[in-house]
């Protein structure tokens, strides 16, 4: 089959892209830098540019759609050309170029309101209610892509949550920076839940929605490890696996939402290349929980993940002191 | 008949009207209007009646009702009260419900006439006729609806099936004031204040509902009553009520109470004990006019029952299963009869009926053997009334042993026995006994057996408040205790006649309303002769539980359920008249009588186990010779920590115990076998059971090194003691033990018990009882326990927890103790808790461990011992917590409080700030 994979310069789109040549497909990628992934076409340029996806797009059979912008802050109108945009043009060509799946690649906070998550589903994406420009962007462009889907096209939203591992250079990074500097606190001791998601886990769960969209065609799915643990015990374990100290204070979350709220309109008025350190959705996301039920994902899609929890940080040990990580996804 | 209109009777006629829409739960569908021709007072007129009715819901889904339930609320509410079971009526109980709204009441009409309580149930009678209710019917009554629908129901026999109440009472007795609230409602000028003119009434009688009724749901009940006018009715009420002997409705109200006494039809009595006005007092004296009834009391709940607890599916399943029940066995026995008369056309078929119905009864025969073997508890005392030996040494107060002979006590019981009997304490009348551990209490408790008195049996343990709560529950007729037991009687109201153990000075008595002394009854009894003796199946005694499992419950023992644990013990323990036992454990110190055997208490503070010492249970056994010796898991503790004081006198003395047993909670190994170091020569026990079955099975120290390697999880318990049984219930995917009941190893499931000692009932708790006898094999009586585990191979039991306390996550039912003793064999673990945290059927496990080195604040534990605890166990663990101390259970200080840990772990893993469970 032929295959597109837009982002696939991220960490995520990379492995999803391996895994889907390792399995015999004929791989695009489509993103504005080389995929450097062996065995691929590379089609370079954004989703939002109609003629480079209708390049991309033309005989392909199917399509996952990772690229989006992804950051905390940032120019709204940003968000809404390329995680709306860009969605409805790659849509768009890949209709008209008889594209038979799709997986659209989405986030559990389409369907965030802020509040504690524990043990649900894969709620309707809610972009009224989502907190902050990426949510409620990647909402609009997964009830937009799960709108498209049909007799002659199947499509799937599948929503992996809070990904990382090995190379990551936005979670992972973060955490290891801040706490190297000091600046990364707890919020309420960092006690609530959450669900997090192991690179390898993710890709092969996006991998195994393509290949049973016709049977899950029009469903939404959070992909997790299944393996909820406290904010504190992530970020210690993450910390220690870059051997950087754990953080060492904790703030009260309303505190940290009030000062993330007024950070964000700083950061709106005086807009720069840095993240603000707090953003009120990173308030929320951190003093929360949010797990989920992964039964359905599981069953319907016939998958479970391979990598644990403590394997992914001894991986992600041995990938920051310099060993190779021995993994499902091959560079 | 009209008889002239007064002047509170000049209030402007209302017609009725339907309710509007939008009120939660009601649905209009099924509210109606009928024009019903007047009686009584209102001969000749018409008046129109507001009522909610599922005749046409059920017609409509094609299911023929099996009967009607006659739905009358009370004083100031409306149908609306029954919204829920009108609406949970049909599936496999399909009960055409009809709940009226009473005339000047709700959404029927207002006549502007005061009504009396033999009005409103001639009203009510004409309303059923109106509507043509035939073929079986059950009132459904609260508040004054229910003494209105007990007056229907004795002027309709033909048609009545069955009596259901929630908080009414029926009689005023004639030494007790009207409930406070009532009397200042009907103080002068207060009255039509209070009712009609403002909404104070109703507001008050709102707001009793535990918890807060929802602000629609107030505004729902406060719909009909908006205006002064509309109100008239409630101030009706409140004025007919029939406050002394000369009240107009006094007459009807003694005629309804008398009425409701020759009721043989099922009754059902459900109860909300935080009430006011209809207090357990209420409750107690509809017990002695139907005691044939099934009652259950939902602990915590008030007078808006119905608003408070789950009493539709109570009610529907009642008549299904009991006022069915006996329509069935009627329309067998008519038609036994009528195939009976074509047979012998010309027999007489007199008295035939009864015959019919015991043949139907199918009397069990073991029942029956097991009555005929039955020996009275106070068996020993009468054979041994002349034997000067002793039979009581009490070594717990300072100075020489208190000693007491066989003839002392066998006289005291007969005295104690015909005193109490003198002052009228008659069979089934029940007894609190708030008397330490000692001759005198095991003296009374001889007494009230032998005349059929029910002892009352609640451990100061509980606490006040638990306590309270027990002693308001079994509402004993008598309370016998000290000064300071009956001074905390007086002080929070408790029922019952005030005896007290000791002489008082004739102010302190008249203080504490003390009516007799135990030595006053004693001489009373001198000359007076017994009365004759109980019967076998005849309520012995209420003993309440820890309250580990919620509120502390009442569990109703027979007089040969209690002389069956006697012959249990006796049994697999044979104890026999040489035996002797040393009783470091406080209740056993009871049984020794029965048993035919003398029994020494140890020096020891009675009410804390933990002061019982090594020397004093080696004194013991010298001053009694005793062969057994039984301790609780806390004075073992204590007993292991001071044998270092031991001389060689002592050691030798306890070189002759043969046997001892520790009950109350399993203990561990090294324990036991400590205790067994200091008792060489003697085989230790460490029995399983519960307040509902004391003795369930055995093990001894031998049988838990045996298993010491064995690969099942839980505590092993041993094997069925006597003659009792043990299945197993099977957990289903979603942790209910759905399976039928089975002795298959291996299988996790709900433990169920039999034995001729098990409990008979519940105490006022028919749903509690129901649940713990759901789906029981048929032979023999059964009793679901509540807690986990599974059978070996070799019939062995483990526990593994309680049902409550399974975790069932997404790869199905996970039991507690297992992954528990995992986490525990981890060096730095002192004890561990493994509790659930998100939604049933999804739960997350999570760990909550105290360490050796332990914290002063609640934390995550490191890192490297939480690799070390989750690679312990095949669970896996969300979490894992590390606390100062894990709560702990009140009464049993090895068990932990898993429900409390499991909503602080739920709290803190939703992202709130760490702090202490």
């Amino acid at each position: 089959m032929i295959v597109v994979v837009t982002g696939a310069s991220g960490l995520l789109g990379r492995a999803v892209a391996v895994l889907l040549r390792d399995a015999g497909h004929e791989v695009r990628t489509l993103q504005r830098s080389p995929s450097t992934i062996d065995g691929v076409h590379d089609v370079r340029g954004s989703v939002t540019e109609r003629d480079v996806v209708e390049a991309a797009v033309a005989g392909a059979d199917g399509v996952v759609h990772l690229a989006a912008k992804v950051s905390l802050a940032g120019d709204r109108d940003d968000f809404w050309r390329v995680n709306v945009g860009g969605t409805r043009t790659l849509l768009d060509a890949a209709e008209r170029a008889g594209v038979r799946r799709v997986v659209q690649v989405s986030s559990p906070s389409v369907a965030h309101t802020g509040s504690s998550l524990a043990g649900v589903g894969a709620e309707p994406a809610d972009p009224d209610h989502a907190r902050g420009d990426y949510a409620r962007t990647k909402a609009e462009g997964e009830l937009l892509a799960l709108a498209r889907n049909s007799g002659s096209l199947s499509v799937v939203a599948v929503r992996p949550h809070l990904v990382w591992g090995p190379g990551d250079t936005q979670l992972i990074a973060r955490i290891v920076d801040r706490a190297r500097r000091g600046t990364l606190p707890l919020l309420n001791d960092g006690t609530a839940l959450i669900d997090t998601t192991y690179i390898d886990n993710a890709a092969s769960g996006i991998v195994a929605a393509f290949e049973s969209a016709e049977q899950v065609a029009g469903r939404r799915y959070v992909i997790t490890n299944g393996e909820p643990r406290p904010v504190a015990e992530l970020m210690a374990g993450i910390c220690a696996a870059a051997g950087v100290p754990a953080p060492r204070f904790s703030i009260p979350a309303g505190l940290a939402t009030v000062a993330g709220s007024a950070i964000e309109h700083l950061w709106s008025i005086r807009p720069g290349r840095d993240e603000p350190p707090m953003t009120r959705f990173l308030a929320e996301q951190l003093s929360t929980s949010h797990w989920f039920d992964q039964r359905d994902t599981r069953r319907e899609l016939r998958w479970t993940p391979s990598v644990s929890i403590d394997e992914g940080l001894r991986y992600l040990a041995a990938h920051e002191s310099g060993h190779s990580v021995p993994t499902a996804v091959p560079s | 008949m009209v008889s002239s209109p007064s002047a509170q009777e000049h209030v402007a006629a209302r017609a009725a009207s339907l309710p509007p829409s939008g009120l939660p739960g009601l649905d209009l569908a099924s509210s109606h209007l009928i024009d019903v021709p007047g009686r009584g007072i209102d001969e000749g007129a018409v008046r129109t009646w507001h009522y909610l009715d599922n005749a046409d819901e059920l017609a409509d889904r094609g299911v023929t009702p099996r009967g009607t339930i006659l739905a009358v609320h009370g004083n100031p509410t409306w149908s609306y009260l029954w919204r829920q079971i009108v609406a949970q009526s049909g599936g496999d109980r399909p009960w055409r419900v009809v709940a009226v709204d009473q005339l000047e009441m709700g959404f029927s009409e207002r006549t502007g006439r005061h009504r009396t309580l033999s009005q409103r149930i001639t009203d009510l009678s004409a309303f059923t006729e109106a509507l043509g209710l035939t073929g079986s019917v059950v009132t459904l009554g609260h508040d004054w609806g229910g003494v209105i629908s007990l007056g229907w129901a004795t002027r309709h026999p033909e048609l009545l099936a069955g009596v259901a109440l929630l908080n009414t009472a029926v009689h005023q007795p004639g030494d007790a004031p009207v409930p406070a609230p009532l009397r200042l409602a009907r103080a002068r000028g207060v009255l039509a204040t209070a009712t009609a003119q403002t909404n104070a009434f109703l507001d008050v009688t709102l707001s009793l509902a535990h918890p807060r009724l929802s602000a629609a749901v107030a505004a729902a009940y406060r719909e009909p009553y908006l205006t002064a006018d509309r109100r008239s009715g409630i101030e009706g009420f409140v004025r007919d009520i029939p406050v002394d002997t000369r009240h107009e409705s006094h007459a009807a109200l003694e005629a309804v109470a008398d009425g409701v006494s020759q009721l043989t039809v099922p009754a059902l009595l459900l109860w909300g004990p935080r009430d006011p006005i209809f207090s357990d007092r209420y409750l107690a004296d509809l017990i002695e006019r139907l005691p044939h009834a099934h009652v259950h009391r939902f602990e915590g709940a008030g007078h808006l029952l119905a608003e408070d607890a789950p009493y539709a599916p109570a009610v529907l399943d009642w008549v299904t299963e009991h006022v069915d029940e006996v329509q069935r066995a009627d329309q067998a026995k008519h038609a036994a009869e009528a195939e009976h008369a074509a047979v012998a056309e010309h027999a007489d078929t007199a008295g035939y009926s009864d015959g019919a119905a015991t043949t139907a009864e199918n009397p069990d025969a073991a029942a029956d053997a097991a009555r005929a073997r039955f020996v009275p508890l106070w068996n020993q005392l009468d054979a041994h009334s002349d034997d000067p030996s002793l039979a009581v040494t009490d070594m717990t107060a300072p100075g020489e042993p208190l000693r007491v002979s066989w003839a002392q006590l066998s006289t005291r019981v007969r005295q104690l026995a015909a005193g109490l009997h003198s002052i009228g304490v008659r069979p089934g009348d029940r007894v609190s006994l708030l008397v330490q551990p000692g001759p005198t209490l095991t003296a009374v408790i001889y007494a009230c057996l032998r005349i059929g008195a029910v002892v009352v049996v609640a451990d100061a343990g509980l606490g006040v408040r638990g306590l309270s709560r027990a002693i308001a529950g079994a509402r004993p007729d008598i309370l016998i205790g000290d000064a300071r037991a009956l001074s905390a009687a007086r002080l929070l109201g408790w029922p019952g006649r005030r005896i007290s153990t000791a002489a008082l000075p004739r102010p302190v008595a008249a203080a504490l309303g003390v009516a007799h002394t135990l030595g006053d009854l004693a001489a009373r009894g001198r000359d007076t002769r017994l009365p004759a003796e109980p019967s076998a199946d005849a309520e012995a005694a209420v003993l309440f539980t820890s309250g580990s499992t919620g509120p502390a419950k009442g569990v109703v023992y027979t007089h040969a359920q209690l002389s069956a644990m006697r012959d249990t013990i006796a049994g697999h323990f044979a104890v026999t008249p040489e035996t002797g036992l040393v009783t470091g454990f406080a209740p056993f110190a009871l049984l020794g009588p029965a048993l035919g055997t003398r029994s020494v208490t140890p020096a020891m503070n009675i009410s804390s186990p933990r002061t019982l010492t090594a020397q004093a249970v080696a004194a013991a056994v010298r001053a009694s010779n005793a062969r057994i010796v039984f301790l609780s898991p806390a004075s073992i503790l204590n007993v292991v920590a001071t044998s270092g004081e031991l001389s060689d006198d002592d050691r030798a003395a306890l070189a002759t115990v043969r046997t001892f047993l520790s009950t109350g909670a399993p203990i561990s190994e090294r324990l036991l076998s400590a205790a067994a170091e200091l008792m060489p020569n003697a085989t230790a026990h460490t029995p399983y059971g519960m307040t509902e079955c004391l003795l369930v099975t055995d093990i001894t120290r031998e049988g838990i090194s045996e298993v010491q390697d064995a690969a099942d999880r839980g505590v092993c318990v041993g094997t069925p003691m006597g003659g009792n049984r043990v299945l197993i219930s099977a957990l289903d995917s979603a942790g209910n033990a759905a399976g039928t009941a089975s002795d298959a190893p291996g299988v996790l499931g709900e433990i169920l018990v039999s034995a001729p000692h098990l409990k008979q009932k519940y105490d006022r708790l028919w749903l509690t009882d129901r649940r713990a006898t759901r789906d029981v094999p048929e032979n023999g009586r059964w009793h679901r326990t509540g807690d986990i585990g599974h059978l070996d191979a070799e019939g062995r039991l483990w526990v593994e927890g309680r049902l409550q306390h399974v975790i069932v996550t997404a790869e199905g039912p996970v039991a507690p103790v297992g992954p528990e003793q995992d986490l525990e064999r981890v060096a730095e673990v002192r004890r561990a808790a493994v509790v659930g945290i998100g939604p049933e059927g999804l739960r997350q496990a999570v760990a909550v461990i105290e360490t050796m080195d332990g914290t002063r604040r609640p934390r995550f534990v490191e890192p490297g011992l939480a690799a070390r605890l989750r690679a312990s166990t095949a669970l896996p663990l969300a979490a894992v917590f590390e606390v100062q101390r894990l709560p702990t259970d009140i009464r049993h200080n090895s068990k932990i409080d898993r429900s409390r840990l499991s909503v602080w772990a739920e709290r803190m893993l939703s992202g709130e700030r760490l702090v202490a469970p």
